[in-house]
Protein backbone atom coordinates (compact mmCIF):
# COMPACT_ATOMS: atom_id res chain seq x y z
CA UNK A 1 0.00 0.00 0.00
CA UNK A 2 1.53 3.46 -0.64
CA UNK A 3 0.96 6.25 1.75
CA UNK A 4 -0.87 9.40 0.55
CA UNK A 5 1.83 12.56 0.78
CA UNK A 6 -0.50 13.80 3.76
CA UNK A 7 -0.60 10.30 5.92
CA UNK A 8 4.21 11.42 4.72
CA UNK A 9 3.47 14.54 6.37
CA UNK A 10 2.07 12.65 9.75
CA UNK A 11 4.89 10.19 10.25
CA UNK A 12 6.95 12.30 12.52
CA UNK A 13 4.59 13.09 14.41
CA UNK A 14 2.95 9.15 14.59
CA UNK A 15 6.35 8.06 15.23
CA UNK A 16 7.74 10.41 18.25
CA UNK A 17 4.25 10.20 20.27
CA UNK A 18 4.22 6.76 19.78
CA UNK A 19 7.81 6.03 20.53
CA UNK A 20 8.36 8.59 23.79
CA UNK A 21 5.21 8.71 24.92
CA UNK A 22 2.47 5.80 24.03
CA UNK A 23 5.20 3.50 24.86
CA UNK A 24 6.15 4.88 28.12
CA UNK A 25 2.53 5.14 29.28
CA UNK A 26 2.26 1.04 28.55
CA UNK A 27 5.55 0.38 30.04
CA UNK A 28 4.43 1.88 33.44
CA UNK A 29 1.18 -0.03 33.05
CA UNK A 30 3.48 -3.62 32.41
CA UNK A 31 5.57 -2.66 35.66
CA UNK A 32 2.28 -1.83 37.35
CA UNK A 33 2.27 -5.56 37.61
CA UNK A 34 5.65 -6.28 38.52
CA UNK A 35 7.49 -6.73 41.59
CA UNK A 36 9.94 -3.97 42.96
CA UNK A 37 13.40 -4.08 42.84
CA UNK A 38 15.08 -2.44 45.60
CA UNK A 39 18.15 -1.30 43.93
CA UNK A 40 15.33 0.66 42.04
CA UNK A 41 13.34 -0.57 38.61
CA UNK A 42 10.99 -3.77 38.31
CA UNK A 43 12.23 -7.31 38.92
CA UNK A 44 10.71 -9.23 35.72
CA UNK A 45 7.93 -11.51 37.23
CA UNK A 46 4.31 -10.82 37.49
CA UNK A 47 2.89 -9.60 40.72
CA UNK A 48 -0.01 -7.92 42.16
CA UNK A 49 2.34 -6.26 45.13
CA UNK A 50 1.79 -2.62 43.41
CA UNK A 51 -1.71 -2.34 43.86
CA UNK A 52 -2.09 -4.32 47.17
CA UNK A 53 -0.11 -1.51 48.64
CA UNK A 54 -2.39 0.57 48.14
CA UNK A 55 -4.54 -1.42 50.85
CA UNK A 56 -2.05 -3.26 52.57
CA UNK A 57 1.21 -3.64 53.78
CA UNK A 58 3.97 -6.14 54.10
CA UNK A 59 6.07 -6.68 57.78
CA UNK A 60 9.11 -7.88 57.93
CA UNK A 61 8.14 -11.19 57.28
CA UNK A 62 6.24 -10.85 54.28
CA UNK A 63 2.84 -10.87 56.10
CA UNK A 64 0.21 -8.76 55.14
CA UNK A 65 -1.36 -6.38 57.18
CA UNK A 66 -4.47 -3.60 56.50
CA UNK A 67 -3.30 -0.49 56.07
CA UNK A 68 -4.96 2.38 55.27
CA UNK A 69 -1.78 4.78 55.56
CA UNK A 70 -2.11 5.66 50.91
CA UNK A 71 -5.55 5.12 51.40
CA UNK A 72 -5.54 8.22 53.53
CA UNK A 73 -3.00 9.96 51.14
CA UNK A 74 -5.38 9.43 48.02
CA UNK A 75 -8.58 10.27 49.85
CA UNK A 76 -6.91 13.51 51.45
CA UNK A 77 -5.40 14.86 48.09
CA UNK A 78 -8.60 14.17 46.28
CA UNK A 79 -10.72 16.03 48.72
CA UNK A 80 -7.76 19.38 48.57
CA UNK A 81 -7.98 18.50 44.63
CA UNK A 82 -11.89 18.99 44.59
CA UNK A 83 -12.10 22.11 47.29
CA UNK A 84 -8.90 24.05 45.19
CA UNK A 85 -11.36 23.18 41.93
CA UNK A 86 -14.64 24.51 43.79
CA UNK A 87 -12.58 27.59 44.96
CA UNK A 88 -11.17 28.66 41.55
CA UNK A 89 -14.68 28.13 40.29
CA UNK A 90 -16.06 30.51 43.04
CA UNK A 91 -13.43 33.21 42.65
CA UNK A 92 -12.78 32.40 38.22
CA UNK A 93 -16.34 32.70 37.77
CA UNK A 94 -17.13 36.03 38.91
CA UNK A 95 -13.46 37.04 37.40
CA UNK A 96 -14.64 35.52 33.91
CA UNK A 97 -17.84 37.63 34.51
CA UNK A 98 -16.09 40.94 34.37
CA UNK A 99 -13.52 40.41 31.88
CA UNK A 100 -16.11 39.22 29.76
CA UNK A 101 -18.06 42.50 30.21
CA UNK A 102 -15.41 45.03 29.57
CA UNK A 103 -15.30 46.97 26.29
CA UNK A 104 -13.38 45.00 23.33
CA UNK A 105 -9.86 46.92 24.18
CA UNK A 106 -10.02 46.32 27.77
CA UNK A 107 -10.74 42.66 27.22
CA UNK A 108 -7.78 42.08 25.42
CA UNK A 109 -5.85 44.02 28.26
CA UNK A 110 -7.41 41.72 30.93
CA UNK A 111 -6.72 38.51 28.86
CA UNK A 112 -2.76 39.46 28.84
CA UNK A 113 -2.48 40.35 32.20
CA UNK A 114 -4.21 36.35 33.33
CA UNK A 115 -2.22 34.72 30.55
CA UNK A 116 1.12 35.83 31.73
CA UNK A 117 1.08 34.37 35.02
CA UNK A 118 -0.13 30.92 33.18
CA UNK A 119 3.21 31.44 31.06
CA UNK A 120 5.64 32.13 33.84
CA UNK A 121 7.39 29.74 35.94
CA UNK A 122 5.33 27.74 38.19
CA UNK A 123 8.41 26.25 40.17
CA UNK A 124 9.16 30.55 40.85
CA UNK A 125 5.85 31.57 41.49
CA UNK A 126 5.37 28.86 43.98
CA UNK A 127 8.66 29.01 46.25
CA UNK A 128 7.21 33.22 46.06
CA UNK A 129 4.68 31.74 48.64
CA UNK A 130 7.27 30.72 50.94
CA UNK A 131 8.78 34.31 50.95
CA UNK A 132 5.40 35.67 51.92
CA UNK A 133 3.94 33.49 54.22
CA UNK A 134 6.60 31.95 56.34
CA UNK A 135 7.25 33.12 59.91
CA UNK A 136 9.27 36.29 58.99
CA UNK A 137 7.92 36.54 55.74
CA UNK A 138 5.62 39.24 54.35
CA UNK A 139 1.94 38.61 55.90
CA UNK A 140 3.76 38.43 59.07
CA UNK A 141 5.82 40.55 59.27
CA UNK A 142 2.86 43.46 58.44
CA UNK A 143 0.56 41.78 61.06
CA UNK A 144 3.14 42.00 63.60
CA UNK A 145 4.35 45.74 62.32
CA UNK A 146 0.62 47.11 62.65
CA UNK A 147 0.40 44.83 65.85
CA UNK A 148 -2.59 42.70 64.88
CA UNK A 149 -0.55 40.07 66.34
CA UNK A 150 2.22 39.60 68.71
CA UNK A 151 3.60 36.12 67.48
CA UNK A 152 3.92 35.12 64.16
CA UNK A 153 1.20 32.89 62.57
CA UNK A 154 2.49 29.81 61.13
CA UNK A 155 0.68 30.24 57.81
CA UNK A 156 3.22 27.52 55.65
CA UNK A 157 3.42 24.11 56.18
CA UNK A 158 0.06 23.08 56.45
CA UNK A 159 -3.51 21.78 54.42
CA UNK A 160 -4.36 25.18 53.54
CA UNK A 161 -0.83 26.21 52.49
CA UNK A 162 -1.10 23.29 49.67
CA UNK A 163 -4.78 24.53 48.76
CA UNK A 164 -4.13 27.85 48.39
CA UNK A 165 -0.51 27.10 46.31
CA UNK A 166 -3.31 24.77 44.31
CA UNK A 167 -5.59 27.48 43.75
CA UNK A 168 -2.69 29.94 42.81
CA UNK A 169 -1.10 27.66 40.35
CA UNK A 170 -4.14 27.07 38.24
CA UNK A 171 -6.60 29.29 38.87
CA UNK A 172 -6.32 31.13 35.25
CA UNK A 173 -6.85 27.48 33.62
CA UNK A 174 -10.78 28.12 34.97
CA UNK A 175 -10.86 31.84 34.23
CA UNK A 176 -10.02 31.74 30.70
CA UNK A 177 -12.72 28.45 29.49
CA UNK A 178 -15.41 30.46 31.16
CA UNK A 179 -14.47 33.83 29.66
CA UNK A 180 -13.98 32.47 26.44
CA UNK A 181 -17.77 31.16 27.03
CA UNK A 182 -19.01 34.28 28.29
CA UNK A 183 -17.22 36.16 25.23
CA UNK A 184 -19.11 34.35 22.99
CA UNK A 185 -22.49 34.70 24.70
CA UNK A 186 -25.15 37.48 23.14
CA UNK A 187 -25.61 39.67 26.37
CA UNK A 188 -28.46 41.00 24.67
CA UNK A 189 -30.06 38.19 26.58
CA UNK A 190 -29.37 39.72 30.12
CA UNK A 191 -31.20 42.92 28.92
CA UNK A 192 -34.06 40.85 27.57
CA UNK A 193 -34.32 38.97 30.58
CA UNK A 194 -34.12 42.32 32.23
CA UNK A 195 -36.74 43.74 30.20
CA UNK A 196 -39.06 41.23 31.76
CA UNK A 197 -38.29 42.04 35.07
CA UNK A 198 -35.78 39.18 36.36
CA UNK A 199 -33.61 39.66 39.00
CA UNK A 200 -29.89 39.50 38.93
CA UNK A 201 -30.01 36.31 40.85
CA UNK A 202 -32.53 34.84 38.12
CA UNK A 203 -30.53 36.45 35.53
CA UNK A 204 -27.23 34.69 36.78
CA UNK A 205 -28.91 31.26 37.19
CA UNK A 206 -31.03 30.98 33.98
CA UNK A 207 -29.10 32.90 31.68
CA UNK A 208 -25.44 33.50 32.11
CA UNK A 209 -25.15 30.24 33.87
CA UNK A 210 -26.04 27.85 30.85
CA UNK A 211 -24.21 29.78 28.54
CA UNK A 212 -20.95 29.23 30.61
CA UNK A 213 -21.41 25.32 31.18
CA UNK A 214 -18.85 24.25 28.60
CA UNK A 215 -16.24 26.88 30.23
CA UNK A 216 -17.02 25.74 33.62
CA UNK A 217 -16.78 22.23 32.69
CA UNK A 218 -13.69 22.87 30.71
CA UNK A 219 -11.88 24.82 33.18
CA UNK A 220 -13.03 22.17 36.43
CA UNK A 221 -10.90 19.39 33.90
CA UNK A 222 -8.26 21.63 33.29
CA UNK A 223 -8.57 22.69 37.15
CA UNK A 224 -8.63 19.43 38.38
CA UNK A 225 -6.20 16.96 36.55
CA UNK A 226 -2.94 18.78 37.31
CA UNK A 227 -4.26 19.52 40.91
CA UNK A 228 -4.93 16.32 41.91
CA UNK A 229 -1.62 15.45 40.61
CA UNK A 230 -0.11 18.26 41.59
CA UNK A 231 3.88 17.98 43.17
CA UNK A 232 5.10 21.91 43.46
CA UNK A 233 2.25 23.00 45.81
CA UNK A 234 2.51 20.17 47.99
CA UNK A 235 6.34 19.82 48.33
CA UNK A 236 7.25 23.34 48.28
CA UNK A 237 4.29 24.72 50.42
CA UNK A 238 3.23 21.66 52.38
CA UNK A 239 6.74 20.76 53.85
CA UNK A 240 6.35 16.78 53.05
CA UNK A 241 3.14 16.08 55.51
CA UNK A 242 0.69 16.66 53.08
CA UNK A 243 1.28 14.70 50.00
CA UNK A 244 -0.70 14.67 46.98
CA UNK A 245 -0.70 11.68 44.36
CA UNK A 246 2.40 13.08 42.52
CA UNK A 247 3.98 13.49 45.35
CA UNK A 248 3.21 10.41 46.03
CA UNK A 249 4.52 8.85 42.97
CA UNK A 250 7.72 10.99 42.96
CA UNK A 251 8.38 9.23 45.92
CA UNK A 252 7.90 5.64 44.56
CA UNK A 253 10.15 6.26 41.74
CA UNK A 254 12.76 8.40 44.30
CA UNK A 255 13.42 7.79 47.73
CA UNK A 256 10.90 5.15 48.11
CA UNK A 257 12.85 2.99 45.16
CA UNK A 258 9.06 1.28 44.96
CA UNK A 259 8.72 1.42 41.04
CA UNK A 260 5.67 -0.93 40.30
CA UNK A 261 3.30 1.04 43.18
CA UNK A 262 4.31 4.55 41.73
CA UNK A 263 3.27 2.77 38.31
CA UNK A 264 -0.12 1.24 39.97
CA UNK A 265 -0.38 5.21 41.67
CA UNK A 266 0.29 6.30 38.12
CA UNK A 267 -2.38 3.56 36.21
CA UNK A 268 -5.13 5.16 38.78
CA UNK A 269 -4.35 8.57 38.53
CA UNK A 270 -4.77 8.33 34.58
CA UNK A 271 -8.39 5.74 35.19
CA UNK A 272 -9.12 8.88 37.17
CA UNK A 273 -8.65 11.48 34.24
CA UNK A 274 -10.30 9.18 31.87
CA UNK A 275 -13.30 8.29 33.93
CA UNK A 276 -13.73 12.00 34.53
CA UNK A 277 -13.50 12.48 30.96
CA UNK A 278 -15.56 9.96 29.62
CA UNK A 279 -18.22 11.10 31.86
CA UNK A 280 -18.33 14.39 30.59
CA UNK A 281 -18.10 12.74 27.12
CA UNK A 282 -21.04 11.02 27.72
CA UNK A 283 -23.28 14.53 28.59
CA UNK A 284 -22.11 15.80 25.32
CA UNK A 285 -19.26 17.46 25.59
CA UNK A 286 -16.56 16.14 23.16
CA UNK A 287 -12.58 16.57 24.39
CA UNK A 288 -12.38 19.20 21.64
CA UNK A 289 -14.41 21.44 23.82
CA UNK A 290 -11.89 20.84 26.72
CA UNK A 291 -9.01 21.10 24.66
CA UNK A 292 -9.63 23.20 21.87
CA UNK B 1 -33.18 53.92 34.45
CA UNK B 2 -32.24 50.59 35.89
CA UNK B 3 -28.55 49.23 36.88
CA UNK B 4 -27.07 47.59 34.06
CA UNK B 5 -27.28 43.98 34.98
CA UNK B 6 -24.29 43.11 33.48
CA UNK B 7 -22.04 44.84 36.24
CA UNK B 8 -22.97 42.23 39.06
CA UNK B 9 -22.14 43.90 42.21
CA UNK B 10 -18.86 42.96 44.00
CA UNK B 11 -17.22 40.90 40.72
CA UNK B 12 -15.48 43.92 39.83
CA UNK B 13 -13.54 43.89 43.26
CA UNK B 14 -13.29 39.89 43.20
CA UNK B 15 -11.14 40.43 40.16
CA UNK B 16 -8.95 42.86 40.98
CA UNK B 17 -8.26 41.32 43.91
CA UNK B 18 -7.67 38.17 42.26
CA UNK B 19 -5.21 39.69 39.41
CA UNK B 20 -3.08 40.58 42.99
CA UNK B 21 -3.11 37.41 44.08
CA UNK B 22 -2.12 36.00 40.81
CA UNK B 23 1.08 38.67 40.76
CA UNK B 24 1.78 39.13 44.50
CA UNK B 25 4.68 36.51 44.28
CA UNK B 26 5.82 37.37 41.09
CA UNK B 27 6.19 40.49 42.62
CA UNK B 28 7.54 39.35 45.72
CA UNK B 29 10.13 37.71 44.11
CA UNK B 30 11.23 40.78 42.02
CA UNK B 31 11.41 43.14 45.19
CA UNK B 32 13.61 41.04 47.11
CA UNK B 33 16.01 40.38 43.88
CA UNK B 34 16.40 43.80 44.99
CA UNK B 35 17.17 43.54 48.30
CA UNK B 36 20.85 44.44 49.97
CA UNK B 37 21.16 42.20 52.89
CA UNK B 38 21.55 38.75 53.17
CA UNK B 39 17.97 38.06 55.45
CA UNK B 40 15.87 37.35 52.59
CA UNK B 41 12.62 38.66 54.12
CA UNK B 42 13.75 41.73 55.80
CA UNK B 43 14.06 44.95 53.83
CA UNK B 44 17.64 46.25 54.24
CA UNK B 45 17.75 48.67 51.30
CA UNK B 46 18.42 48.83 47.28
CA UNK B 47 20.72 46.81 45.65
CA UNK B 48 21.36 45.49 42.36
CA UNK B 49 24.64 43.48 43.87
CA UNK B 50 22.73 39.97 43.04
CA UNK B 51 22.58 40.16 39.35
CA UNK B 52 26.07 40.05 38.76
CA UNK B 53 26.28 36.96 41.60
CA UNK B 54 23.57 35.31 40.19
CA UNK B 55 25.39 35.52 36.31
CA UNK B 56 28.52 34.39 37.58
CA UNK B 57 27.32 31.45 39.56
CA UNK B 58 28.44 28.82 37.86
CA UNK B 59 25.76 26.20 38.67
CA UNK B 60 23.39 28.84 36.90
CA UNK B 61 25.38 29.49 34.01
CA UNK B 62 25.43 26.19 33.18
CA UNK B 63 21.73 25.27 33.47
CA UNK B 64 20.71 28.10 31.93
CA UNK B 65 23.13 26.77 28.93
CA UNK B 66 20.91 23.77 29.15
CA UNK B 67 17.81 25.10 29.39
CA UNK B 68 18.39 27.10 26.26
CA UNK B 69 19.79 24.48 24.20
CA UNK B 70 17.23 21.84 24.97
CA UNK B 71 14.23 24.83 24.43
CA UNK B 72 15.47 25.78 21.00
CA UNK B 73 16.31 22.05 19.75
CA UNK B 74 12.97 21.30 21.33
CA UNK B 75 11.15 24.18 19.87
CA UNK B 76 12.46 23.92 16.32
CA UNK B 77 11.93 20.17 16.11
CA UNK B 78 8.65 20.24 17.98
CA UNK B 79 7.41 22.75 15.78
CA UNK B 80 8.51 21.05 12.67
CA UNK B 81 6.76 17.68 13.50
CA UNK B 82 3.42 20.14 14.56
CA UNK B 83 4.03 22.08 11.40
CA UNK B 84 3.86 18.89 9.57
CA UNK B 85 0.90 17.15 11.07
CA UNK B 86 -1.09 20.23 11.14
CA UNK B 87 -0.90 19.93 6.93
CA UNK B 88 -1.50 16.04 6.92
CA UNK B 89 -4.55 16.38 9.60
CA UNK B 90 -5.98 19.44 7.67
CA UNK B 91 -5.59 18.14 3.95
CA UNK B 92 -7.58 15.02 3.20
CA UNK B 93 -5.74 11.75 2.51
CA UNK B 94 -5.26 10.77 6.18
CA UNK B 95 -7.46 7.97 6.86
CA UNK B 96 -10.11 8.10 9.41
CA UNK B 97 -8.70 5.97 12.29
CA UNK B 98 -5.18 7.39 12.21
CA UNK B 99 -6.75 11.37 12.17
CA UNK B 100 -8.54 9.68 15.11
CA UNK B 101 -5.59 8.25 16.48
CA UNK B 102 -3.80 11.50 15.83
CA UNK B 103 -5.96 14.02 17.92
CA UNK B 104 -5.91 11.61 20.41
CA UNK B 105 -2.17 11.67 21.05
CA UNK B 106 -2.21 15.49 20.34
CA UNK B 107 -4.55 15.74 23.74
CA UNK B 108 -3.05 13.50 25.79
CA UNK B 109 -0.31 15.36 26.71
CA UNK B 110 -1.91 17.99 27.77
CA UNK B 111 -4.63 15.69 30.02
CA UNK B 112 -2.30 13.18 31.47
CA UNK B 113 -0.60 14.58 34.58
CA UNK B 114 2.57 15.81 34.14
CA UNK B 115 4.02 13.83 37.03
CA UNK B 116 2.93 10.69 35.09
CA UNK B 117 5.06 11.88 31.53
CA UNK B 118 7.55 12.90 34.26
CA UNK B 119 7.97 9.16 35.38
CA UNK B 120 7.03 7.00 32.94
CA UNK B 121 9.04 9.00 30.65
CA UNK B 122 12.22 8.18 32.94
CA UNK B 123 11.48 4.57 33.22
CA UNK B 124 11.04 4.40 29.79
CA UNK B 125 14.64 5.67 29.42
CA UNK B 126 15.72 3.22 31.82
CA UNK B 127 14.06 0.33 30.12
CA UNK B 128 15.77 0.95 26.87
CA UNK B 129 19.41 2.27 28.98
CA UNK B 130 18.83 5.47 26.83
CA UNK B 131 21.58 7.92 28.84
CA UNK B 132 22.78 10.77 26.41
CA UNK B 133 22.70 13.21 29.14
CA UNK B 134 21.14 16.00 27.60
CA UNK B 135 19.27 14.85 24.61
CA UNK B 136 17.32 12.38 26.89
CA UNK B 137 15.48 16.20 28.24
CA UNK B 138 15.54 17.35 24.81
CA UNK B 139 13.26 14.39 23.78
CA UNK B 140 11.12 14.66 26.59
CA UNK B 141 10.63 18.15 25.69
CA UNK B 142 9.85 17.68 21.98
CA UNK B 143 6.95 15.38 23.06
CA UNK B 144 4.93 18.01 25.33
CA UNK B 145 6.18 20.97 22.81
CA UNK B 146 4.45 19.45 19.91
CA UNK B 147 0.96 19.69 21.27
CA UNK B 148 1.69 23.65 22.17
CA UNK B 149 2.88 23.99 19.19
CA UNK B 150 0.18 22.91 16.67
CA UNK B 151 -2.72 24.86 17.78
CA UNK B 152 -2.04 28.05 16.78
CA UNK B 153 -0.78 26.27 13.46
CA UNK B 154 -4.31 24.65 13.07
CA UNK B 155 -6.11 27.56 14.34
CA UNK B 156 -4.07 29.42 11.20
CA UNK B 157 -4.41 27.20 9.10
CA UNK B 158 -8.15 26.96 9.23
CA UNK B 159 -8.26 30.84 8.35
CA UNK B 160 -6.68 30.27 4.69
CA UNK B 161 -8.74 29.70 1.99
CA UNK B 162 -8.53 26.37 -0.12
CA UNK B 163 -8.23 28.74 -3.42
CA UNK B 164 -5.29 30.36 -2.29
CA UNK B 165 -3.15 27.58 -3.17
CA UNK B 166 -5.44 26.38 -6.01
CA UNK B 167 -4.94 29.29 -7.62
CA UNK B 168 -0.92 28.92 -7.49
CA UNK B 169 -1.74 25.60 -9.04
CA UNK B 170 -3.42 27.21 -11.68
CA UNK B 171 -0.79 29.25 -12.27
CA UNK B 172 1.97 25.76 -12.80
CA UNK B 173 3.23 25.92 -9.46
CA UNK B 174 3.80 22.49 -8.15
CA UNK B 175 2.94 21.33 -4.53
CA UNK B 176 6.08 22.29 -2.84
CA UNK B 177 5.87 25.74 -4.86
CA UNK B 178 2.68 26.35 -3.84
CA UNK B 179 3.39 25.07 -0.30
CA UNK B 180 6.90 27.51 -0.04
CA UNK B 181 5.19 30.79 -1.88
CA UNK B 182 1.56 30.85 -0.70
CA UNK B 183 0.36 28.25 2.37
CA UNK B 184 3.62 29.19 4.33
CA UNK B 185 3.84 32.82 4.16
CA UNK B 186 0.52 32.82 5.16
CA UNK B 187 1.20 30.32 8.35
CA UNK B 188 4.32 32.24 10.17
CA UNK B 189 2.29 34.00 12.67
CA UNK B 190 1.25 30.88 13.61
CA UNK B 191 4.30 29.24 13.40
CA UNK B 192 6.12 32.13 14.89
CA UNK B 193 3.03 31.42 17.84
CA UNK B 194 3.12 28.15 18.05
CA UNK B 195 7.17 27.86 18.58
CA UNK B 196 7.03 30.64 20.76
CA UNK B 197 4.36 28.81 23.15
CA UNK B 198 6.49 25.71 22.94
CA UNK B 199 9.78 27.28 23.67
CA UNK B 200 8.18 28.72 26.58
CA UNK B 201 7.02 26.12 27.97
CA UNK B 202 10.04 23.95 27.47
CA UNK B 203 11.52 26.56 29.35
CA UNK B 204 9.23 26.57 32.12
CA UNK B 205 9.13 22.84 32.44
CA UNK B 206 10.48 21.57 35.96
CA UNK B 207 8.63 18.36 36.91
CA UNK B 208 9.59 16.52 33.72
CA UNK B 209 12.76 17.65 33.83
CA UNK B 210 13.46 17.14 37.45
CA UNK B 211 13.14 13.42 37.15
CA UNK B 212 14.23 12.64 33.26
CA UNK B 213 17.41 14.74 33.34
CA UNK B 214 20.56 12.96 34.30
CA UNK B 215 23.37 14.66 36.89
CA UNK B 216 25.06 17.69 35.01
CA UNK B 217 22.16 17.72 32.72
CA UNK B 218 19.60 19.86 35.21
CA UNK B 219 18.34 23.09 33.62
CA UNK B 220 17.00 26.45 35.21
CA UNK B 221 14.21 25.02 36.75
CA UNK B 222 15.87 22.32 38.41
CA UNK B 223 18.70 24.08 39.24
CA UNK B 224 16.51 27.00 41.16
CA UNK B 225 14.59 24.22 42.40
CA UNK B 226 17.88 22.58 44.07
CA UNK B 227 18.80 25.79 45.76
CA UNK B 228 15.45 26.82 47.04
CA UNK B 229 15.32 23.50 48.74
CA UNK B 230 18.72 24.66 50.57
CA UNK B 231 17.13 27.86 51.67
CA UNK B 232 16.34 31.07 49.13
CA UNK B 233 19.35 33.56 48.72
CA UNK B 234 18.99 36.89 47.32
CA UNK B 235 21.02 35.56 44.26
CA UNK B 236 18.51 32.97 43.56
CA UNK B 237 15.65 35.73 43.71
CA UNK B 238 17.64 37.41 41.09
CA UNK B 239 18.16 34.33 38.93
CA UNK B 240 14.36 33.84 39.20
CA UNK B 241 13.77 37.31 38.12
CA UNK B 242 15.45 37.21 35.18
CA UNK B 243 13.74 34.27 34.03
CA UNK B 244 9.94 35.84 34.64
CA UNK B 245 11.47 38.61 32.92
CA UNK B 246 12.31 36.56 29.95
CA UNK B 247 9.31 34.42 29.84
CA UNK B 248 6.64 37.70 29.94
CA UNK B 249 8.43 39.18 27.22
CA UNK B 250 7.86 35.73 25.05
CA UNK B 251 4.71 36.07 26.31
CA UNK B 252 4.12 39.60 24.78
CA UNK B 253 6.18 39.23 21.88
CA UNK B 254 3.44 36.27 21.18
CA UNK B 255 0.76 38.26 21.12
CA UNK B 256 1.89 41.37 19.18
CA UNK B 257 2.58 38.50 16.32
CA UNK B 258 -0.54 37.11 16.52
CA UNK B 259 -2.60 40.48 16.45
CA UNK B 260 -1.75 40.28 12.63
CA UNK B 261 -4.43 38.98 10.73
CA UNK B 262 -4.00 36.44 7.75
CA UNK B 263 -5.80 38.67 5.11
Amino acid sequence: MRLSSGTKLLLPFLAVMTVFFMAPLCIALGYSFMAPDPMGGVKPAFSLSGYQQFLYSADLDGNLQWDTRYLEIIFGSTKLAVMATLACLLIGFPMAWFMATRPAHQRDAWMILITIPFWTNLLIRTYAWILILRSNGLVNRGLLETGIIDAPLELLYNPYAVGMGLVYSYLPFMILPIYSSLERMDWRLVEAAQDLYATRLRILWHVVLPASVPGIVGGTILVFIPTIGSFLAANLLGGGRNMMLGNLIENQFGMARNWPFGAAISVLLIAFVMIGLMLIARRGQGLKGVVG
Amino acid sequence: MKANPKNMPGFGLVTWLGLAFLYLPIFAVIAFSFNSGRLVTVWEGFSFEWYPRALGNHDLQRATMNSLIVAVGATFIGTVIALAAALALHGGGVPKPVKTASYTMMALPLLVPEIVIAVTTMAFFAAINLRLGLINVLIAHIVFCIPFAYAPIRARIATIPKSMSEAAKDLYADEWQAFRHVTLPLLTPGIFSGALLAFITSLDDFIITLMVAPPGASTLPVEIYSKVKRGITPEINAAASMLLAFSIFIVLLSYIINRKKVI
